[in-house]
């Protein structure tokens, strides 16, 4: 069991969308929120996604296919 | 003495030990340094600071670490020149210009914060030290690895320019290229941080590492005769040596060191990646993520990780961003370079241009004390002014010839 921290953002026309359920149905992950702040135009949320590795991989290329940027939870690290 | 109390949750408060912790197991909220100012009063003062080495360790009471420095002791303490040159082109009567581009060991404000993550993270018993960058940083960590005998990781993407991984293979790390986007770089090295037992100075050791960029704030205040300066321009990337700039001066008030802060601290950035600028620009309290495309590199990051506690301390302070274009960025590098003789790299080129439009927005006044903080030397990005410096008069070896280009100027 593998644990990854992420810092997810959802577009203008993905906020409706519930994408972290469907990506609970999806893949075998478990999503864990830590931190979020969703609004009309804007949101995103720090999460903890719970899995094996593959299927943690899986699961963000599945968001990143719904138009969903994910990023590590430091943000970026190449200076 | 225990000077540092914890590392603390910027977010939510929660405590850790003063350990390689990053980021809040309970929030995710990046953490940092908290320390026992009534304790550090007690041992430091002007007259202690003053008698301390010509480096940034004069303040080690100020900064992470709990015994002696043992790597990069050579780095800070670099010049605060009263630029009157620039000064009177501008029209500002107290321009000062913190000159990072002779910092030791390899030329860039990145020596400062590379000293104190390697000098913590040999006391926390890595022998390790890695880095995920495409220029200074990579120089700096190499660098300091070399002196210190550590084991070093640098990771690079694939397709850097090869000056850049000479620059870095000259220390003989491991220099790891990695294939893929930009993204993709970014995501693997995070996650080979969290997988090894490695001193990733800007990832696991990032609390310890960003301290050390408060000692550009105290330099500047002992240099300026202990007192603050009005205004500072400061280039932002991640956005961290802004917010630490500004912690650095509230820290010295805290301990009695400085009277009074009523700095305004103002953020420079480039058009091609200005996500921090652009949010201050439009009103709002959260920036959003760019794909850089800026010819200044050491400041492109797209998703910066302190941009929110930028845009909060400038907001704190009473100063403003803004961001200025390509052109700027080389015709501020040749302002410099031609009034005060120093030869900034493209970072400094976005300083200047900035201060440049603060003046003329009124934002930055004649009288004020004002501090522009050049971060990196010149000579590491010939490449962005290459095209734009003329070339050299050519002339056979005839003194006629000589005499025929350039007739009396300069005749005694």
């Amino acid at each position: 069991m593998t644990k990854l921290r992420f810092h997810i953002r959802f577009p203008e026309e993905k906020i409706p969308e519930p994408v972290i359920y469907q990506i609970g149905h999806e893949y075998q992950v478990v999503t864990s929120i830590r931190r979020a702040d969703v609004r009309a135009t804007t949101g995103w949320m720090d999460v903890e996604f719970s899995g094996e590795t593959e299927e943690i991989e899986r699961a963000i290329g599945g968001l990143r296919e719904k138009g969903v940027l994910v990023d590590p939870i430091e943000l970026n690290v190449v200076e | 003495m225990a000077k540092m109390k914890a590392l603390i949750c910027r977010e939510c408060s929660k405590e850790y030990p003063t350990e390689a912790f990053h980021v809040c197991e309970l929030c995710f909220g990046p953490l940092e340094v908290k320390y026992s100012y009534d304790e550090i009063k007690e041992v430091m003062s002007r007259a202690t600071i003053e008698a301390g080495p010509k480096s940034l360790w004069r303040y080690k009471e100020l900064l992470p670490i709990e015994g002696s420095p043992t790597i990069g002791l050579h780095a800070g303490m670099t010049p605060l020149v009263h630029a009157k040159n620039l000064g009177a082109f501008l029209g500002l009567d107290e321009l000062y210009i913190k000159n990072d581009c002779v910092n030791q060991p390899t030329l860039s404000f990145k020596d400062r914060v590379v000293a104190v993550a390697l000098t913590r993270a040999r006391e926390l018993g890595y022998e390790t030290a890695a880095c995920a960058s495409t220029g200074n940083l990579a120089n700096s960590v190499a660098a300091h690895a070399a002196q210190a005998g550590m084991q070093c990781y640098v990771f690079i993407p694939g397709d850097l320019e090869a000056a850049k991984v000479l620059g870095n293979l000259i220390y003989r790390p491991k220099v790891v290229e990695i294939e893929g986007n930009y993204d993709d770089v970014n995501r693997l090295c995070s996650e080979i941080a969290g997988e090894r037992r490695w001193a990733f100075v800007n990832v696991n050791i990032r609390p310890y590492y960003a301290e050390g960029s408060k000692t550009l704030a105290f330099e500047v205040a002992e240099q300026l005769g202990w007192r603050a300066p009005d205004q500072v321009v400061v280039p932002m990337a991640s956005g961290s040596l802004l917010t630490k700039i500004w912690k650095g001066l509230n820290e010295f008030k805290k301990i009695g060191l400085l009277k009074d802060v009523a700095t305004k601290v103002n953020g420079a950035q480039a058009e091609g990646c200005s996500p921090i600028a652009t949010a201050f620009k439009d009103g709002r309290d959260f920036f959003k993520p760019v794909k850089p495309n800026t010819i200044a590199k050491s400041l492109a990051i797209g998703n910066p990780a302190d941009g929110y506690y930028a845009l909060k301390t400038v907001a704190e302070s009473g100063g403003a961003m803004d961001a200025v274009t390509d052109d700027e960025v080389i015709e501020g590098i040749k302002l410099l370079a031609q009034t005060e003789g120093i030869f900034a790299e493209t970072a400094g080129g976005v300083t200047i241009g900035t201060l440049r439009k603060l003046v003329k927005q009124g934002a930055i006044k004649k009288h004020d004390v004002t501090v522009a903080y050049i971060t990196g030397n010149g000579l590491k990005t010939q490449e962005a002014v290459v095209d734009s410096v003329g070339r050299p008069f050519r002339i056979p070896p005839s003194l006629v010839k000589f005499e025929q280009t350039f007739g009396q100027q300069g005749a005694a």
